[in-house]
């Protein structure tokens, strides 16, 4: 079973969510970039911007596909995750860390708590199974 | 308690499936067929190996149909809009069957085994309706075609360490077959037929034996080849592979609404031919010019062109992308796409249509990579 890091919230969409402090760091699951496999291109929004809970904020592309990525919350974009410009690969080898896709201010800290937590999202991989 | 209906049929299996689900592949559809699109090395691995040292590519979902009898010639003279007249035995050839109206039934090779005896290998999801058009086309002709899809499982070794793999395996001299030459013989052990043919743009071979015998073929291929460094490989990489090739795909580049010469195959369409299906369209096809051209485009600004994509020059659409990826040997994201034939120029820049922004492009000769002799 792909890793789901307890400390962490997700949606169904495969993304997760992490507070740190006033900001919440999002990226996607190590299921969704083993299903996604190689990923070449990643698209994402400039800091500034505004992202909505659960639309479309960005694309990642294997060799294959383009995949929408969709925001666990909604808010400003803070920051944006320039290494994956020229190594979009991390998303693959460390989706948790260093793949890291968007760093968000959130309009209502306390959407997040409508996420799926660890468990929840465990059971939900093992219903698509 | 009501049955539930049945509403999608059972995926076809190649007889290498339960092989390639130990080799850790992820399965896809593919033309009605549960088929490997990648192995636990993923698709940039396998792409790697076929370019540097050698890949292994299950392609038991293609059609296989045998062509025999007197007429033999004269019939896939008809049906193709190549000449298979002056081909001798031990000799492939690509083609295309065309529709009289001249878009494209479906793109394949044709083998040359006996004198009056022919092997055409298709496309899979084009089997059914290749095999009824065939048939519909043999009246007046003595000849017999026989479907033996499902009698030949097929597997394509491709890369540059291919002959090197193969040599210890057969008895058949590998020196004496050039590209697009075909023999039967042992392989492996196994009573095949042998083709020095591919979808990669790699040198390498297509090897065709029994369907029962297919997967202890596949194991001994894997193994003498695993030294070298050869790989499994999946659809995906045959995909960048043959795109970064600039072969055509069913599909994507050639359909019935597309004729060969649209896509740039005019040599293998042979208009002096006294007659075949297609060629009046084509000839005047050919005397007026193509309504849409293909060309080859490489991504100037940041973005990966994907099928159906606009291409877009001053502001007005001049054509769709067909194709594209990020090429994995170039680094490059490129794409096949057809045009209007005013702008075709290589060189010329042009804006690919991503999510609703123009991203800058450059139109580039095809193919985007060519072995190194």
């Amino acid at each position: 079973m792909p890793n789901v890091p307890a400390e962490l919230k997700y949606t169904k969409e495969h993304e997760w969510a992490k507070v740190e402090g006033d900001l919440v760091r999002i990226g996607i699951t190590e299921y969704a970039q083993e299903q996604l496999g190689d990923v070449v291109f990643v698209e994402l929004p400039q800091p500034g911007s505004k992202v909505a809970y659960m639309k479309n904020f960005g694309v990642v592309e294997s060799v294959k596909a383009a995949s929408d990525l969709y925001s666990p919350v909604g808010g400003e974009v803070v920051e944006a995750n320039s290494d994956l410009e020229s190594q979009p690969e991390l998303v693959n080898k460390d989706p948790y860390g260093g793949g890291w896709l968007i760093l968000v201010r959130p309009d209502d800290p306390s959407a997040l708590n409508s996420l799926l937590d660890a468990d929840a999202y465990s059971a939900f991989l093992d219903s698509l199974a | 308690m009501a049955e539930t209906p049945v509403t999608t049929p059972a995926l076809k299996q190649t007889p290498l499936n339960n092989l390639h689900r130990q080799l850790g592949a992820r399965m896809v559809e593919f033309g009605g067929w549960d088929m490997p699109v990648q192995y636990s090395g993923g698709i940039l691995e396998e792409h790697r190996a076929v370019r540097e040292a050698a890949g292994l590519f299950d392609v038991s979902h293609m059609g296989e149909f045998e062509i025999r009898g007197p007429d033999a010639v004269a019939f896939l003279s008809h049906v193709i809009t190549n000449d298979p007249t002056p081909l001798q035995i031990g000799q492939a050839q690509y083609t295309v069957i065309c529709y009289p109206h001249g878009g494209a039934v479906d793109d394949l090779i044709i083998f040359k085994l006996g004198e009056d005896d022919f092997l055409a290998v298709v496309n899979a999801s084009n089997t059914e309706k290749d095999f009824e058009w065939m048939q519909g086309q043999t009246s007046g002709f003595n000849v017999s075609l026989t479907d033996r899809s499902l009698d030949y499982g097929l597997i394509a070794l491709q890369g540059p360490a291919a002959v090197e793999i193969l040599r210890p395996l057969t008895s058949l001299d590998l020196d004496a077959m050039p590209y697009y030459s075909v023999r039967r013989g042992p392989v492996t052990g196994v009573e095949a037929i042998l083709s020095r043919t591919g979808y990669t743009g790699e040198d390498g071979f297509e090897i065709m034996v029994a369907w029962d015998t297919t997967p202890q073929v596949w194991q001994a291929l894997l193994d003498a080849g695993a030294p070298h460094g050869l790989k499994p490989a999946g659809l995906g990489a045959r995909d960048t592979l043959r795109l970064e090739a600039a072969m055509p795909l069913y599909g994507h580049e050639l359909d019935a609404d597309t004729n060969p010469l649209e896509c740039g195959l005019n040599r293998f369409v042979v208009l002096d031919k006294p007659e075949f299906v297609g060629r009046d369209v084509l000839a005047a096809v050919k005397a007026n010019g193509p309504t849409k051209r293909l060309i080859g485009l490489e991504v100037v600004g940041r973005g990966i062109p994907r099928q159906g994509y606009a291409i877009m020059k001053d502001g007005q659409t001049i054509g769709t992308v067909t194709s594209g990826t990020q090429s994995p040997t170039l680094g490059k994201a490129i794409g096949l796409a057809y045009v209007q034939p005013d702008y075709t120029k290589v060189g010329a820049e042009v804006e690919v249509l991503i999510r609703g922004a123009g991203v800058l492009a450059r139109i580039v000769k095809r193919p985007f990579y060519k072995r190194p002799k």
